[in-house]
């Protein structure tokens, strides 16, 4: 968002606002003690209104439920926004200070009226209408969202399409008001955080386009670091398809089974020349490999950190020795390094975090000792004194403004791939009405759903979800 | 930029036990004297919870007042003079005491087998303890209604345990209907809602609707409630396990903290772990994320690891 | 909310019932037909969650159609409402008139306590065993004038009940069968001093003209001329106090709420009237049921609310239907609405039933039997006048205290306290009960003394011997007949330790038992116990089982020992005890103990 990513505000604002949308997310199942937080907040007054296309255990919380038709994300924040700006509630004074684009922005949404809005998304006008002029009018509101924004072929669309709602009110950069992804699974913060995306070394900062920063990682490691952005899954699979790609190292993933079409991913990962997978379990994908190398479970058999969805480092801890021959991840890779050639220096987590520190900014002040008396920090902190970051982009707020403005996008609400018929919809509707039922994702199964962690856990209730 | 909004509170000042104190407004009377170091008692209060100030234990003397007072739940107020440990408190500390060990198995209460000597309480004297009831008679007390018997027994809360799930066990003769697990699982925290209580008088009880078993109600199993629960009334099964067949041994176990491993909310737990083995799991009460919460992943998905080797 | 029903379906006259109170379901999601809106919208928020407060109502309306309320009709109850069913079932199962498990349609509630036991009330009950009749125990039903009582309940259609006072094992088997005899108008068998009841068996208690013919509604100009400032301080002046049980002075309440910032404001009266021995608030409602709304509507007119609820008890068939009355026909008439006389005044009045729990007299306990949560006692402070009904500033008020403010606002607060003593200003209803010649509803100016008032009922039965005197109910102290001349006044009572409470006087002479008497008692305040505090929970069970064995000639470790063990349970209650139940849930007892030397030690003998 705007810079790095993560969620803008700490659970506890949400405790503290007057209005929160849940937009994709059904977090009392998902993110059950998010939702606590979220429940806090509905207590003492707040607003809640949930936009799913489901009637979810959520949204039946919600003050307002939005079932909006799949994948119509966009239109329906675009219609939000028009109704904004043509009543006159956005926020002149902001946006003309704290961000660019505004002009073109307005222009393209210009053609969301509500009878459009009703149109694409199947929500009645006069709801629309008041769901977006309670959102304009709130003094603090928050939006967060999960796999129904993130899991979608336009999924950077959606976020961006949310990000403008918040830019238009000035609903980001206030204790109280913020822009929050949930992390569906433990520590995709984290990895992030880590650089372990294509796209980014460790603290977000840019592979290709920070010079200065690449530079200062090969003083670091002594190695050359090529200036160019690595591949992500769906491209990787790509390049498997081409034969570009060859060897594969999978740690604690298990493309066989989360992958949508999982034919396609079973013929490619077993068509590789060189398969290494690494986990805690002998996963689907494991049992395609040349090589398994069996991990300990991180959370509980080695030390180190995760980051959580409010940019929370926390340390996790080793409570058990691992079973058999298994090892600790960072023993496995700093050995890899060694026989490979490349003696990585470190040979415990905290050592490895100390070295992390150094390059990232974002993380300078963390050191182990202040990461258990905190609890936890929240990134940036940028040094011993820094208590961390409650929530980001208060520069928003400096006169003049700090840094760079935040840009608005538009966006153009695009027609979803599986369009659902009528047809299904209503016997979708129909279920739903007969009760709670278990929530079917017409997406992509949400991965954490399928991963060997949750098939080995087994609720104890007896029917539901 | 960054501001995080912080309320000023002002100063306070009291008697307490002849001592002058200064205690921030909006504290309640029992942590002013903890400040102090002073023990009181307490059951039914719970420092994440909403202070029910039910099972009056924590009672003190406050100047001016009629009758004794709630420690845990009163606030203090300027020039208020408090007692905590006079005749009066000590007196109604000893029958509250009496009067749940004569009624409640108290056996895996911390704290009670000290505090009933402290205060020279003695259940005993009420007579022998009447019949346990049988399994759901309790949940069929009619409100208003009752079977007085001869006075010779001491009537309880003894009935059989309930055990209805693989996560966790309900036994009620342990229950000093001290609320907590109700508002753990409600408006606090969970806001499942799934136990209430149910009846009156000394037939109140913590219940389902209609006394369902566990997985016919609202229950996720998130064991908000057992994190709660200051009796052992509300138990891992595992721990009751363990108990039963005389293996349970605190000595033996650590507890570490770490990172619940399944979604991106991040919930500490505290693993307890005997014999490489967790046992339970609980969450600090005092961390920003969870205030000692979990939901049903953090709380009994453990089982996965140490389902490894069987799979 | 997100609930977890049981997806259980109730009849159709469940549903029906369900329906009656709260209307049909709008949408699908509360179990109307489908509608496409239903699969885009809903709102399950804030304002559905607000709907809690009609939880009590609906669980009367299926037990009234029912008879008892089944699990599938719980669950429909809880789907409109948006309400946890073990919630629902906890509130449910608090009411001792609701059934939660199937029972016959018909069913004889026989007052077993201590009025109607002092009228042969234990040997009724026997016969009514031996005819086959279907009958529960009850606490004290408020008929005790008339003692035996009995209340029949027929659900049904048309749900019938009928008060049979006195009752007789036909009149019971009658009523069951449907033959119910017309309620019998109050008897005021007093000819002089009549304020509060002058009205009582002269105005046509269904006729808001008669009312006003007898002088009704003069009251309310006055205070619309006085002002809301100017009704206050006449009440304020008349040291009018409370007459539920606290004596708290009235003007002081309404002026901390008529202050108070925060709105809305509520006013309750509060007419739950389950204290045993005492009849006096069902007598002025089924008789003068008019001027409970006058009076509520000068002090919502007095203190800013707009909104004022009756708690009437559950037991009191035709109080409620008088009430009902004169609330719509007050409404028809402009004497309750938006726009009160003209005057630009808003008020109006809800009516709520109670239940079967005396718990929920008690006024935090009231609220929360209003908002459809269990009639638990909340913690004070807050008091009511701060965070009361729905946590807004409220005023609370007996029937009685709010009937003083009529003749308050007309002749002024200074001329009323002039009547009664220095403190106890105005006149008292007293319920005389027990062994006496004429039990019934009398007025006198506080400061008249205990033997006055007994004269006044013709004294005990002819040959009968003064044994004891219960002053202010089950919650209240035993005096002896050697306190003929102890002055009836909140401070006179006070300073020989014992109560006016809610203006009992029931009378004991030779034939009658002390020990059930006691045990009686004990057995109520254990059946009343909400439950919530420990010290009250256990406490009274504990101080029952001691009477048993003293009672049984069974004491462990001596009469002394058991009596310094109910001494200690006394206490504890008295010291720790959240609300007025647990506090003097002893003091009766103890009184009796002491002072009647009800149980003898073995020294004495
Ligand atoms: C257990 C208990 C039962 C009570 N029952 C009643 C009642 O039935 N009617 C009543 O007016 N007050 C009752 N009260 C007193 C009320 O709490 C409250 O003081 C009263 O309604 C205030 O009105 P007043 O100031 O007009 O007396 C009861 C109190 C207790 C502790
Ligand atoms: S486990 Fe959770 S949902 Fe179940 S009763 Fe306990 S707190 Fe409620
Ligand atoms: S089960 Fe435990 S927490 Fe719940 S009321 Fe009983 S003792 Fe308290
Ligand atoms: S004193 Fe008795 S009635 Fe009052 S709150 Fe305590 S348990 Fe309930
Ligand atoms: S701890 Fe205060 S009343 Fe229970
Ligand atoms: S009606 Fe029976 S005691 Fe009052």
């Amino acid at each position: 968002m705007f810079g790095a990513g993560g969620g803008t505000s700490s659970y506890q604002e949400i405790e503290e606002t007057d209005l929160i949308v849940l937009w994709g997310s059904n977090a009392r199942e998902t993110h059950p003690i998010f939702f606590h937080h979220v429940l806090k907040g509905v207590h003492a007054g707040a607003r809640l209104v949930v936009v799913d296309p489901r009637r979810t255990s959520s949204a039946q919380w919600a003050d307002n439920w939005l079932g909006i038709d799949v994948g119509t994300d966009v239109g329906l924040a675009n219609t939000i926004a028009r109704e904004i700006i043509h009543a006159g509630l956005h926020n002149r004074e902001f946006i003309d200070r704290a961000t660019t684009g505004f002009e073109e922005f307005a222009a393209n949404v210009e053609q969301y009226t509500l009878e459009e809005g009703e149109k694409i998304t199947g929500i009645p006008a006069e709801i629309i209408r008041d769901v977006a002029h309670a959102y304009a009018r709130a003094d603090r509101a928050q939006i967060c969202w999960t796999l129904g924004i993130t899991e979608h072929h336009n999924a950077v669309d959606n976020v961006l399409a949310l990000i403008n709602l918040a830019l238009l009110c000035g609903h980001v950069g206030r204790w109280g008001s913020g822009l929050n992804p949930l992390r569906g699974q433990n520590n995709v913060q984290g990895g992030g955080d880590m650089g372990a995306i294509p796209n980014r070394l460790p603290g977000f900062q840019d592979l290709e386009k920070d010079h200065e920063a690449r530079t200062k990682f090969e003083r670091a490691w002594g190695v050359e670091i090529q200036p160019r952005y690595g591949w992500h899954l769906t491209q990787m699979f790509e390049a498997m398809e081409r034969g570009d790609l060859t060897a594969l190292y999978v740690i604690g993933e298990n493309p066989a089974q989360s992958e949508a079409d999982t034919t396609r991913a079973w013929e490619l990962l077993e068509g590789l020349g060189h398969l290494v997978v690494q986990d805690i379990f002998l996963t689907a994908t494991a049992e395609l490999a040349h090589v398994v190398l069996p991990a300990s479970a991180s959370w509980c058999e080695a030390e180190g950190t995760v980051t959580n969805s409010e940019r929370r480092v926390q340390r996790v801890r080793k409570a058990l020795e691992p079973p058999g021959q298994a090892h600790d991840d960072i023993e496995i890779i700093a050995e890899l390094g060694t026989r490979l050639g490349y003696p990585m220096g470190w040979s415990t987590s905290e050592d490895a975090w100390t070295e992390l520190r150094s390059l990232s900014p974002m993380h300078a002040g963390m050191t182990y000792p202040r990461l258990e008396e905190l609890g936890g920090i929240q990134w940036p902190c940028v040094d011993e004194q820094d208590p961390g970051s409650p929530f980001l982009h208060g520069r928003l707020w400096a006169d003049p403004l700090e840094g760079p403005p935040a840009p608005f996008h538009a966006v153009d609400q695009a027609p979803p791939v599986d369009e659902l018929t009528e047809d299904s919809r209503a016997t979708a509707t129909r279920r739903r009405c007969a009760g709670r039922r278990r929530s079917t994702s017409r997406r992509r199964t949400a991965s954490a759903s399928t991963s060997s962690r949750a098939s080995g856990f087994r609720s104890p209730r007896a029917a539901g979800p | 930029m960054s501001a995080v909004p912080v309320t000023l509170r002002r100063v306070v000042e009291l008697e307490i036990d002849g001592q002058t104190v200064r205690a921030m407004e909006g504290q309640t009377i029992l942590q002013a004297v903890r400040a102090l170091d002073v023990e009181i008692p307490t059951l039914c209060w719970g420092e994440t919870l909403t202070p029910v100030n039910a099972c009056r234990v924590c009672m003190v003397e406050v100047e001016g007042s009629r009758v004794l007072v709630p420690s845990c739940a009163r606030k203090v107020e300027p020039g208020m003079v408090v007692r905590t440990n006079g005749d009066r408190v000590r007196h109604s500390r000893k029958m509250v005491l009496e009067f749940l060990a004569s009624s409640v198995d108290l056996s895996t209460t911390p704290n009670a087998a000290r505090w009933i000597e402290e205060y020279g309480a003695e259940p005993d004297r009420y007579g022998p303890a009447a019949p346990p009831a049988a399994a759901g008679e309790r949940d069929r007390a009619h409100a208003g209604h009752h079977h007085p018997g001869d006075g010779q027994t001491a009537a309880t809360v003894a009935q059989p345990v309930k055990i209805d799930n693989e996560s966790y066990v309900r036994d009620y003769s342990k229950c000093i209907l001290c609320y907590k697990c109700v508002e753990g699982c409600g408006e606090d925290w969970q806001n499942t809602f799934a136990i209430a209580v149910a009846g009156r008088g000394f037939d109140a009880r913590i219940a389902t609707e209609f006394d369902a078993p566990l997985p016919d109600s609202a229950c996720v199993y998130c064991g908000n409630c057992i994190a709660v629960c200051p009796t052992g009334a509300l138990m891992f099964k595992s721990e009751y396990d363990l108990r039963h067949a005389g293996q349970w041994d605190e000595e033996r176990q650590t507890q570490t903290d770490t990172i619940c491993p399944y979604c991106g909310v991040g919930c500490e737990l505290t693993l307890h772990v005997q014999d490489n083995e967790i046992v339970k799991v609980t969450s600090p009460l005092d961390h920003s994320v969870t205030h000692g919460n979990l939901c049903v992943k953090g709380r009994f998905g453990f089982q996965f690891v140490q389902n490894r080797e069987k799979r | 909310m997100d609930l977890r029903l049981h997806d259980t379906e109730p009849t159709s006259v469940e549903r029906a019932a369900v329906d009656g109170v709260l209307g049909p379901p709008a949408t699908a999601w509360e179990g109307a037909e489908r509608s496409p809106l239903d699969g885009r919208v809903a709102s399950t928020g804030h304002a559905a969650r607000a709907q809690r407060h009609l939880l009590l109502p609906t669980l009367h309306a299926v037990q009234d159609r029912v008879g008892w309320i089944s699990p599938a009709a719980l669950d429909y109850v809880c789907k409109r409402l948006l309400i946890p069913p073990a919630e629902a079932y906890g509130v449910a199962s608090f009411y001792s008139l609701f059934a939660l498990e199937p029972r016959p349609a018909t069913v004889a509630h026989v007052c077993t306590d201590i009025a109607c036991m002092t009228r042969g009330a234990t040997d009724f009950c026997k016969r009514l065993q031996d005819a086959g009749v279907d009958w529960l125990e009850s606490p004290c039903l408020g008929m005790c004038e008339r003692a035996p009582a009995a209340l029949v309940i027929e659900a049904g259609e048309e749900p019938r009940e009928a008060v049979l006072a006195p009752a007789s094992v036909d009149s019971v088997v009658a009523a069951m069968d449907g033959d119910a005899p017309e309620p019998e108008a109050p008897e005021i068998r007093q000819a002089t001093g009549l304020r509060l009841l002058r009205r009582v068996g002269l105005a046509d208690p269904t006729s808001l003209d008669s009312y006003r013919a007898h002088g009704g509604y003069s009251a309310l100009r006055a205070a619309f001329e006085l002002g809301p400032a100017g009704v206050i301080r006449e009440v304020t002046d008349s040291k009018l106090l409370g007459r539920g049980g606290a004596a708290f002075p009235t003007g002081r309440k309404w002026d901390a709420v008529a202050r108070h910032p925060v709105r809305p404001h509520y006013l309750v009266c509060n007419a739950d009237e389950s204290e045993p021995g005492t009849f006096k608030d069902r007598i002025v409602i089924e008789s003068d049921p008019f001027a409970l709304v006058e009076a509520m509507t000068i002090a919502g007119y007095a203190t800013g609310c707009e909104h004022g609820y009756v708690y009437l008890r559950g037991e009191y068939p035709l109080a409620w239907k008088r009430l009902q009355q004169a609330v719509t026909q007050a409404r028809a008439r402009g004497l309750l609405g938006d726009d009160i006389l003209g005057q630009g005044v808003r008020f109006d009045i809800e009516l709520r039933k109670g239940a079967g729990a005396y718990i929920c007299g008690e006024e935090t306990a009231l609220f929360n039997s209003i908002e459809g949560f269990r009639g638990e006692p909340r913690n004070k402070p807050p008091f009511p006048v701060d965070e009361g009904l729905h946590g807004k500033p409220t005023v609370v008020n007996n029937v009685e205290s709010l009937l003083n403010v009529l003749d308050i606002v007309l002749e002024g607060g200074a001329a009323f306290a002039q009547i009664g003593t220095e403190e106890s200003t105005g006149t008292r209803l007293f319920c005389l009960c027990g062994c006496v010649q004429r039990p019934g509803l009398y007025e006198a100016p506080f400061g008249i003394t205990l033997g006055e008032l007994l004269d006044l009922a013709g004294g005990v039965l002819q040959g009968r011997e003064l044994r004891s005197i219960l002053l202010g109910g089950a919650a209240g102290v035993f005096v002896g007949p050697d306190k003929l001349d102890l002055e009836l006044s909140f401070e006179a009572t006070r300073a020989a330790g014992a109560t006016l409470g809610s203006g009992v006087v029931m009378v004991f002479d030779d034939t009658v038992e002390l020990a059930p008497i006691l045990l009686r008692i004990a057995a109520f305040f254990r059946d009343e116990s909400c439950g919530q505090c420990v010290p009250c929970r256990v406490g009274t069970v504990r101080q029952q089982e001691a009477l048993l064995r003293l009672a049984n000639g069974k004491p462990r470790g001596g009469v002394k020992t058991e009596l310094a063990l109910l001494g200690e349970i006394t206490t504890a209650m008295r010291d720790a005890s959240i609300c007025g139940l647990g506090q003097t849930a002893a003091n009766a007892i103890d009184s009796a103990l002491h002072g009647l030397n009800a149980f003898p030690t073995e020294e004495a003998m």
